[in-house]
């Protein structure tokens, strides 16, 4: 499982500049939020009160979200540190057997917080070479919320509970199933790679 | 030989990271890390207008979740709503007792964690536009799948 020579080696990435990390100007990420700020300036200037609302509730969010944020930076130095794209090929890739699946199924389950969070370090898995099936298997699973199940048996009934839990389980696996016939990852660009120095 | 051997193995013979190598991997992730921060920030942004400009009651309003087409409209609604998963149960309680149908609430229920309109953008620069739209699509279809099997099971059970 050790990645030891996985620095060394080249992440597949997007056939574009971007993707080779050769980009100069601002990123698409940079341009979204750009458009975002702007669509906040215009409902500050046309309806204060509910702009205002959302940047108060921005703020509750962005409390919630940044120990979740951090949680993922550990996830992602730890795979970057310790699994090795070789592993990563052979256990979550394109063939991956069972033990991949139940991988993807309980990383769902046990993942935390929005949905957003973890793309950083699912884009860091696909350019080391997850496969789309498990990455989408990964997303839906996350539809199972442990922590809120006793919340679902008080609105919805035990048997209710179950039954969901394991359509959704059997419904992550189709998920994942379908969608990689239909499309495959394109991480996001890989940094820059830094000249290796001393021991490295 | 035994030179290389101790420059790979710690003091105690075990695996070494070196520290020049987790500096280059730690500068390396922080860097990934940070490029997606802004899409981030901008799904954030744009997740808290969404649930201030329109929250999920209002869409609910909006569509007609009765009849045999709810399970639909209901996946519609939680496609495009946004919040905690547990506003995603009181919400679909509330259908329940409102006198919409279980399939519709679960369709509802389950479109709302697997589906996300307002973090596609956060998804496409993360894993690929092509993906994350059929990835979304396939969600939703399968939240309705979902909505109706659970709706059929219990029946069954019942």
């Amino acid at each position: 499982m050790s990645g030891a020579d996985d620095t060394k080696r080249t992440a597949p990435a997007r056939s574009d500049n971007r993707a080779r990390g050769n980009k100069t100007g601002p990123s698409g990420g940079a341009w979204f939020l750009l458009a975002v700020a702007v669509l906040y300036a215009i409902l500050f200037a046309a309806m204060p009160e509910l702009a205002s609302e959302a940047l108060r509730r921005l703020g509750q969010l962005a409390r919630h979200i940044v120990p979740i944020l951090a949680v993922v930076f550990v996830f992602m130095l730890a795979v970057n540190l310790l699994v090795g794209r070789a592993w990563i090929t052979r256990h979550m890739g394109a063939r991956a057997g069972l033990g991949g699946w139940i991988m993807a199924l309980a990383g769902g389950v046990l993942s935390m917080g929005p949905m957003y969070a973890w793309y950083p370090l699912l884009s860091d898995l696909a350019r080391k070479g997850a496969g789309a099936q498990l990455i989408a298997a990964f997303l839906y699973g996350r539809a199972i919320k442990l922590p809120l199940l006793p919340i679902m048996v008080h609105y919805f009934g035990l048997s209710y509970t179950i039954v969901l839990t394991l359509c959704l389980a059997a419904f992550s696996i189709l998920s994942g199933l379908v969608t990689a016939r239909l499309a495959t990852v394109i991480p996001a660009a890989e940094p820059p790679r830094r000249q290796a120095q001393g021991d490295s | 030989m035994v030179k290389q051997r101790s420059q790979r193995r710690g003091m105690h013979g075990s695996p070494m990271i070196g520290r020049s190598r987790f500096r280059q991997t730690f500068l390396r992730t922080a860097s990934g890390f940070l490029r997606s921060l802004p899409v981030i920030a901008g799904v954030l942004a744009l997740t808290s207008l969404l649930t201030v400009a329109a929250p999920p009651t209002v869409l609910a309003e909006l569509l007609p979740l009765q009849g045999v087409l709810g399970p639909i409209f209901g996946a519609l609604a939680g496609s495009v709503a946004a919040g905690h998963a547990m506003t995603s149960y009181v919400l679909a309680g509330e259908f329940l007792s409102a006198g919409l149908s279980l399939a519709t609430a679960t369709a509802f229920l389950v479109a709302w964690l697997t589906v996300g309109v307002a973090q596609l953008p956060a998804e496409a620069a993360a894993l690929g536009l092509r993906f994350a739209v059929w990835r979304n699509v396939v969600s939703f279809a399968l939240s309705i799948a979902t909505g109706i099997s659970v709706a059929a099971v219990l029946s069954v059970l019942a």
